[in-house]
């Protein structure tokens, strides 16, 4: 096999297994040297904001759910908040708790989606997670628990895992009876030792150790591990409102890509569970704390493959705040505020799965949507996974097999996972509307 | 030899196949019964194996979704359309009607760099599907319904009534009556539980067209509750806009609220 490192190499996967939605990687190199390699994102556009347009705002968390089955609910509650912003809707502290068990659910059923059956495989050396049922049945099983957990939190509120259909601008459309609430209480106690070993496992794992210089940025809440309001930070300095999003944050057209990449003050970062981690580590509960510091793992942390370790932690959290939520379940006297349309521009961020995600409407006086900007986590990611492409091929070496060079690309493609679905349906900002 | 059976995507939001890997332990259960040979997320790679069942996510919008297609026919035995995308073209059927050369262009700075068709189709405006599913999203129930209908050989029977007898079955309260919400339910096919008006809320069709329905009929109970004409036709435009009678309905009450406005100025 040949593994001269001055070879021609000419690498084409184009349809990436284990990933949400279709990307392809290109990677070509010639005498020693990267000549070019690329995560293509090659999924048609569906062109998402333009259906906004002329919509009703009541409408916007329905459509908007559709770019991506994976974290609707990083998309519906993106788009309340920065209709409520905008409409000065405060719904109190009932419905507060609620969105954030709800996020809880969708944190749960992704990462634990992601880091059973797409990522596990790549580090105990199979296929896919249905081979890997047969000699690890424990570990797949347990992921599809957690998973299918996450997605009973969803249902509660939601009335189903995807697409959820309970949530709207002023809060939900029903409250769970006491007795749901209780029962799902209990499940979520039963499934302690699962996160708790899920995070034990992943600590133990052997990954590849992979140190890369790059800015981490999440939102950041002075009194809780933040998801939903606060303020966007970096571990560079960065500290803005949502509002100066767009002052700061830029996008740009590739020819390889459906995909827009983002850059912040001209440079790439990197958003997902390990920024999350690496910025607010200290305002996870002691026992999270505890638990992953009694396996060893130290925050910040520069080894992108932390990215895994961080996913389990935040399984771990979101077990953990789910409970506390339910613990404290009462019924309100309304599971939502009247909602009022004003003209003008709301903005919002919140922390889906993969990381921040942005959203911006123009609303007229009659509430219908003027024009939309969404910009979703994985295509901010997209230049820092390209980089990290780069540097980290280039530290493995060109002396290796086409196929081990391949996997190695895949993998570090996965570790970010990227939803494809999701970052081929955002809008410029600037755009030239003639 | 086990059923080989294939998952592919197409232009979605890739919801519809997490009917797959939502089944939980069930999803180890039915490999045990068919040989999933295609479904790149879950992680099997075999785009143009032989199969006895291709499922199908998503719609048809570029040149090269047309050839793919086309080959998943040839290597399929019995084909089905999972969701409102593949069914009846998606919500991203929505740029049928409008200018979508002007719309990628305003998305995007250099529309030259992406290939797409100017409309968003379903599947079986490019090939024979034998059966359909519908939902946005379709749900584990009706996958592992159809599954086992074709397991064990029976073709299955498409069930196409409305919402409405959903919820007379489960006993939930009427929206449309109660509390005067534009439910979309008695043009809806059921399929997801009537999950909506047992939510208290208007059902929005993303179950598309029942049998037997009258679209016009319930446009005008919604002018009674007071709602334009326009606002009827965004509700038959909305997930499922390019089911053939949403399509005509839609455009039918858009039509009107232009008379209504040409008659006010
Ligand atoms: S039908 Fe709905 S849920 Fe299914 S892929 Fe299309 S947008 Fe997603």
């Amino acid at each position: 096999m040949n593994t001269h490192p001055e070879r021609e190499i000419n690498i084409e996967v184009p349809v990436m297994v284990r990933l949400e939605g279709e990307g392809a990687l290109s990677f070509q190199a010639s005498n020693g040297k990267v000549e070019q390699l690329h995560l293509r994102i090659y999924e048609p556009p569906r062109l998402f904001e333009e259906f906004l347009v002329g919509r009703n705002y009541t409408d916007v968390p329905t459509i908007t759910a559709r770019i991506c089955g994976i974290c609707p609910i990083a998309y519906q509650m993106t788009s309340i908040l920065a209709l409520e912003k905008l409409f000065d809707v405060e719904p109190g502290p009932w419905v507060y708790d609620m969105r954030r068990l709800l996020y809880c659910g969708e944190w749960l059923q992704s990462h634990a989606l992601h880091i059973h059956l797409l990522a596990a495989p790549d580090f105990l050396g199979f296929d896919n997670a249905i081979d890997m049922a047969e000699d690890h049945p424990e570990t797949v099983t347990r992921g599809m628990r957690l998973q299918a957990l996450g997605n009973e939190i969803l249902r509660l509120l939601g009335g189903r895992s995807v697409h959820p259909i309970g949530l709207k601008v002023g809060g939900f459309h029903k409250a769970p009876s006491v007795d749901a609430a209780q029962s799902l209480l209990k499940k979520c106690e039963a499934a302690l030792d699962d996160v708790r070993q899920l995070v034990a496992w992943c600590a133990q794992l052997n990954l590849p150790e992979d140190q890369q210089q790059f800015t981490s940025v999440a939102i950041h809440n002075e009194n809780e591990y933040a998801i939903m309001p606060g303020r966007l930070r970096s571990d560079a300095g960065l500290n803005i409102g949502f509002n100066q999003y767009a002052d700061n944050f830029a996008e740009e057209q590739v020819p390889h890509s459906t995909a827009f990449y983002s850059r912040l003050n001209g440079h790439s970062y990197f958003l997902g569970p390990l920024a999350r981690v690496n910025l607010n580590f200290s305002q996870l509960p002691g026992s999270v704390k505890a638990w992953a510091e009694a396996q060893g793992l130290k925050f910040p942390s520069a080894d992108m493959f932390h990215n895994v370790v961080a996913r389990a932690i935040e399984c771990h959290y979101a077990l953990e705040e789910s409970i506390r939520i339910l613990k404290a379940y009462q019924l309100p006297e309304s599971p939502f505020v009247e909602v009022v349309p004003k003209a003008g521009v709301g903005e919002f961020c919140t922390e889906a799965p993969r990381g921040m995600i942005y959203h911006r409407y123009q609303v007229d006086a009659s509430g219908s949507i003027r024009a939309a900007t969404i910009i979703p986590p994985t295509s901010q990611n997209q230049l820092r996974i390209e980089e990290n492409l780069k540097s980290s091929v280039e530290r493995f070496g060109l002396n290796h097999t086409d196929d081990e060079l391949r996997l190695f690309c895949e993998k570090i493609i996965r570790n970010y996972d990227p939803c494809i679905s999701c970052s081929v349906h955002f809008l410029k900002l600037d755009v030239d509307r003639c | 030899m086990k059923p080989r059976v294939a998952v592919h995507k197409f232009a979605s939001c890739s919801g519809c196949q997490l009917a797959f890997i939502n089944m939980g332990e069930d999803l180890i259960t039915l490999t045990e019964l068919v040989d999933i040979v295609h479904f790149p997320e879950a992680g099997p790679l075999g785009p143009e194996d032989a199969v006895d069942i291709a499922f199908i996510e998503g719609s048809v919008t570029t040149p090269e979704d047309v050839d793919r297609l086309k080959g998943i026919r040839e290597h399929c035995g019995y084909l089905v359309t999972m969701g409102a995308c593949a069914t009846s073209g998606g919500i991203q059927a929505l740029k049928n009607n409008a200018d979508s050369d002007a719309w990628l262009k305003s998305v995007y700075a250099k529309p030259e760099y992406v290939e797409s068709l100017s409309t968003s189709a379903a599947i079986s405006r490019h090939v024979a599907v034998d059966f359909e599913l519908w939902g946005c999203p379709v749900n584990v129930r009706q996958i592992s319904w159809v599954v086992r209908q074709l397991l064990t050989g029976v073709e299955p029977v498409d069930a196409n009534e409305k919402v409405c007898a959903e919820c007379k079955r489960k006993n939930t309260v009427c929206v449309l009556v109660s509390k005067g919400e534009p439910c979309m339910g008695p043009v809806t096919r059921t399929g997801c539980g009537a999950l909506c008006p047992s939510f208290g809320t208007a059902c929005y069709a993303c179950y598309g067209p029942a049998e037997g329905i009258n679209t016009e009929a319930l446009g005008q109970r919604f002018i009674g509750l007071g709602l334009q004409p326009a606002a009827i036709a965004q509700k038959f435009h909305m997930i499922n806009n390019a089911a053939d009678e949403f399509d005509s309905a839609g455009k039918s009450w858009a039509a009107k609220q232009e008379v209504s406005n040409e008659h006010s100025s």
